[in-house]
């Protein structure tokens, strides 16, 4: 059972439903990093089969014991339930270098489940902007994209590179557009990348202790930029994805949706 | 004659206004004097997409407004506001 000071808060969530991504930096111990580093050099870590339960792999890996670290399981809990499935995983490897960006994308297809996967970024050592690393499009995640269909943008307002030291982990809804970015250093970088899927119904998962924070409808709120005329859209879709994972289906921000479902039924008695 | 080759910019605007603020941008060179790339820049290149057009940039293509399909009214998925922009760029030989 996973410590409650390690779930994530309500306005942590508030956040990942508004940004699509949470980090966390200095969160994995250095002795583990560096072994992380010396297992993606030499190809130590086993590819599995989707769909096995998480706490089955990896047992005799340091991959295995940096995602069983309290502080990772408290993330996990919170967001996919305390026994997800591995999806599958990536060593993600960007040679010296390198000039050009990958191509915007997003994992996978076009996902219509208000249901979601998680993925972990893993950054086993530091990564400063001329090593890329990973660019994410905060905001993104409700969009309907299959794939690389995003591939002519180059460039959003709010592009969000994520840079950081070493045992830094970021973890993403599974619809963040991202990219890795050009390696203009002598080295090798690596970042390790990991799909879980949930088991079970992502209803409050996480520490609700501040559930009725009135930051919740600010931080949901928030205006990216990078879609313009869009931004109210965007906050339906974070409505409807609190809703889902509050199970309040009364809740709003700003009254946009109680709005639109105003439909009286009742007629007006004759007095 | 100079050669010439086609320098494609790519604007997205916050609203069908062409005067109103970029959002994202590409910049595609076919003449080979420039290499572009994702995130290789945090500010647009010019602020509206009829600032572009008054330093020399041809619009050649407009995007069409449709109404959203029944069903999809919430949906998003990519920019809608994207203007294709054309400079001819002379080369060598």
């Amino acid at each position: 059972m996973v410590d409650k000071k390690h779930l994530l808060t309500t306005a942590q969530m508030a956040r990942f439903a508004a940004d699509g991504f949470l980090r966390f930096d200095d969160f994995v111990p250095d002795t583990l990093n560096k072994a992380a580093s010396v297992a993606m050099e030499k190809g130590e870590i086993p590819r599995m089969e989707g769909g096995t339960p998480l706490k089955e792999i990896w047992q005799d890996n340091v991959i295995g014991e940096i995602f069983n670290l309290p502080q990772i399981q408290g993330i996990m809990h919170s967001l996919v339930g305390p026994n997800p499935l591995y999806d599958h995983h990536a060593v993600h490897q960007v040679a010296a270098h390198n000039d050009h960006g990958q191509i915007w994308h997003a994992d996978a297809i076009i996902d219509l489940r208000q249901h979601f996967d998680i993925q972990f970024f893993y950054f086993s050592h530091d990564t400063p902007r001329e090593m890329g690393g990973t660019m994410f499009l905060p905001g993104s995640h409700y969009r309907r994209v299959s794939e690389s269909d995003i591939a002519r943008y180059h460039n959003f307002k709010g592009q969000y590179p994520l840079v950081c030291k070493a045992g830094t982990v970021a973890v993403a809804h599974h619809g963040m557009w991202h990219c890795a970015q050009p390696n203009l250093t002598d080295q090798m970088r690596y970042m390790f990348k990991l799909r879980l899927n949930p088991t079970v119904r992502q209803l409050k998962l996480w520490n609700t202790d501040d559930l009725e924070d009135p930051e919740i409808n600010s931080i949901l709120h928030t205006n990216h930029g990078w879609y313009g005329n869009e931004v109210r859209l965007e906050v339906v879709n974070r409505i409807k994805f609190w809703r889902f994972l509050t199970g309040d289906e009364t809740f709003d921000v700003a009254y946009w949706l109680s709005r639109l479902e105003n439909e009286p039924r009742n007629k007006m008695q004759a007095a | 004659m100079p050669k010439q080759r086609q320098k494609l910019l790519v604007l997205y605007a916050h609203s069908p206004d062409l005067n109103s603020a970029i959002t994202a941008w590409s910049v595609y060179d076919g003449s080979d004097k420039e290499k572009h790339t994702t995130g290789d820049s945090d500010e647009p290149p010019y602020d509206s997409v009829v600032a572009a057009m008054r330093d020399g940039w041809r619009v050649i293509q407009f995007p069409q407004q449709f109404p959203a399909y029944p069903g999809m009214e919430y949906n998003t998925s990519y920019l809608k506001y994207e203007y294709i922009l054309e400079k001819l760029e002379e080369i060598d030989g």
